[in-house]
């Protein structure tokens, strides 16, 4: 029997550019063309101030810890406890929930405000997530 | 909404809390709503306004017989109770009509007739949090914890001190689950569930119901049990991704509803008796008192550690044991709603002396909701 796999997303119309970009190894933001407000998770509109017009462009990938837990039980399928599932505050502004890697899941090596850059993990040909390691330098 | 124009006249828990494995969870809402309305002195023919969460209005209104005039179907997790209060002092004042059934109830623990919650994969929700290994409240409630201890000074030992103070309101609650008394250290050494939580930071989880009726103040005096007005009311959401979240030093959701409460009910901090904040995990206590406004978040903490909200200091809190040991059910707002009632009839088995304003506040999802209501028992 095959292992449980982790939970997969399914894109929609409105976030395809978002895993489009993952998978060319891109972490895609969007940016209000009228208020320059930049935000997530994806629209074609702007939470702020609902201009439609609004544009894509690739994120620096870097950011830091914001916050986090390291869930020991119930585990989800896919995942080994203890694992570490992280807030991160991109440096454009935006925060995302993602997992930290290469690093130990410890509150000793989980620093609040360490600095982060994106890491892309493929799932399958059509999702690749974006998951952070601890930046280098 | 006018102060006081609105009474709860009829409330009840299920007749048994905690593991009930001979009752549906469709049973249980029936249970509690019949509890409710002996409670008040009526029969379900003069139920004419309707409203549960979870379960459709439809489902719950049918296998009770009833066709009420007005309908509130609000679902935003456990505070949606504390909403539909709001919503049926509204519909009562415009004449939508006279008297108004909530229900809540839940097969929590036993699972009997239970919808099974899912998270669809092109949801929000699906794409952006659940790949990444959240899995039930437990692993999402408590993430935004960690950055509110730094940004306000709040300790381990201080977050341990809320179940501790809970559970000796719920030694003195004969319906409460965990009666037995923990100590700090009890809570820092039990199991971890997902740092910096414990087992003994996270609510239970239990079989339960519980219903209110509601009537206008005018009515009220002639029903048999002492009337609860409705004092002042709040309501918002936020997000129902907790990653999402505006701010992880407070929440925004609370920030709205505890304050509107305040407003219209034409209290100051000072004036409140009696106070709940639902508690599914031991950090929404401090949330909600520096949310509300009863302190600086930085001193939420230590409030707590010095004892002020335990039994005989000056802001008794959760005084049925809250969801970490009186019961949970997975919608708690139920339950903290039925306590105030309580206090305010003088009735609660801890009973706050001479109590006269209790102030329920309850949360929602993931901080996605929240709902606070202020009773009094003076008009």
């Amino acid at each position: 029997m095959a292992e449980p796999a982790r939970a997969k997303p399914k894109p929609t119309p409105e976030t395809q550019h978002f895993w489009d970009g993952t998978q060319a190894g891109e972490l895609r933001l969007q940016r209000c063309d009228a208020c320059a407000n930049v935000y997530f998770p994806p629209r074609p509109f702007c939470p702020s101030c609902a201009s439609r017009k609004v544009s894509v462009f690739k994120a620096s990938g870097k950011g830091k810890l914001y916050s986090y837990v390291i869930n020991h039980r119930p585990a989800a399928p896919g995942f080994t406890p203890p694992y570490a599932i992280a807030v991160v505050e991109l440096d454009e502004g935006p925060r995302m929930m993602s997992n930290i890697i290469d690093c130990p899941q410890t509150p000793e090596a989980l620093e609040l405000d360490m600095k982060l850059e994106v890491a892309f993990e493929k799932l399958d040909d059509k999702i690749t997530l974006p998951l952070f390691r601890p930046a280098k330098g | 909404m006018r102060r006081n124009a609105v009474a709860v006249v009829g409330a009840a828990e299920t007749t048994e809390l905690g593991v009930i494995p001979n009752m549906s969870q469709i049973q249980l809402h029936a249970d509690a709503a019949l509890n409710a309305i002996a409670d008040a002195g009526l029969k379900l023919s003069d139920i004419d306004g309707f409203a549960t969460a979870v379960e459709t209005p439809q489902q719950v209104a049918h296998y009770l017989g009833i066709t009420p005039t007005w309908v509130d179907g609000t679902s935003v997790g456990g505070c949606s109770f504390m909403l539909h209060v709001r919503h049926a002092a509204a519909a009562i004042e415009a004449g939508l009509c006279k008297t108004v059934l909530i229900t809540h109830a839940e097969s929590g623990k036993s699972m009997i007739g239970k919808l099974p919650r899912s998270t669809p994969p092109d949801s929000l929700n699906g794409q952006f949090e659940a790949p990444f290994g959240v899995y039930g409240p437990p692993s999402m409630f408590p993430i935004p914890v960690l950055r509110f201890m730094k940004t306000h000074g709040i300790t381990h030992e201080q977050l341990a001190m809320v179940a501790v103070v809970q559970r000796e309101w719920a030694a003195k609650n004969p319906r409460a689950t965990m009666k037995d008394p923990i100590t700090v250290a009890d809570v820092l050494n039990s199991r971890m569930i997902a740092y910096p939580f414990r087992l003994l930071q996270c609510c239970l989880v239990t079989d339960g119901g519980g219903a209110l009726i509601l009537t206008s103040a005018d009515r009220a005096k002639d029903f048999p049990k002492k009337p609860v007005y409705i004092l002042g009311t709040g309501e918002s959401v936020e997000t129902p991704m907790v990653s999402q979240m505006k701010t992880f030093d407070s929440s925004r959701a609370f920030k709205v509803a505890g304050p509107l409460a305040f407003k219209e009910a034409g209290i100051t901090h000072k004036d409140v008796d009696h106070l709940m904040i639902y508690d599914a995990f031991a950090h929404l206590p401090l949330y909600g008192l520096g949310d509300l406004g009863f302190m600086p978040y930085e001193e939420t903490g230590k409030f707590i550690a010095d004892g002020n909200t335990r039994p005989g200091g000056k802001l008794p809190l959760n005084t049925n044991g809250g969801g970490l040991s009186y019961m949970h059910s997975g919608m708690y707002g139920m339950y903290a709603l039925q306590e105030s009632v309580r206090q305010m009839r003088g009735i609660a088995p801890a009973q706050v002396k001479d109590a006269k304003i209790s102030v329920c506040h309850g949360v929602g999802g993931m901080f996605a909701a929240s709902g606070t209501i202020i009773f009094t028992n003076e008009k």
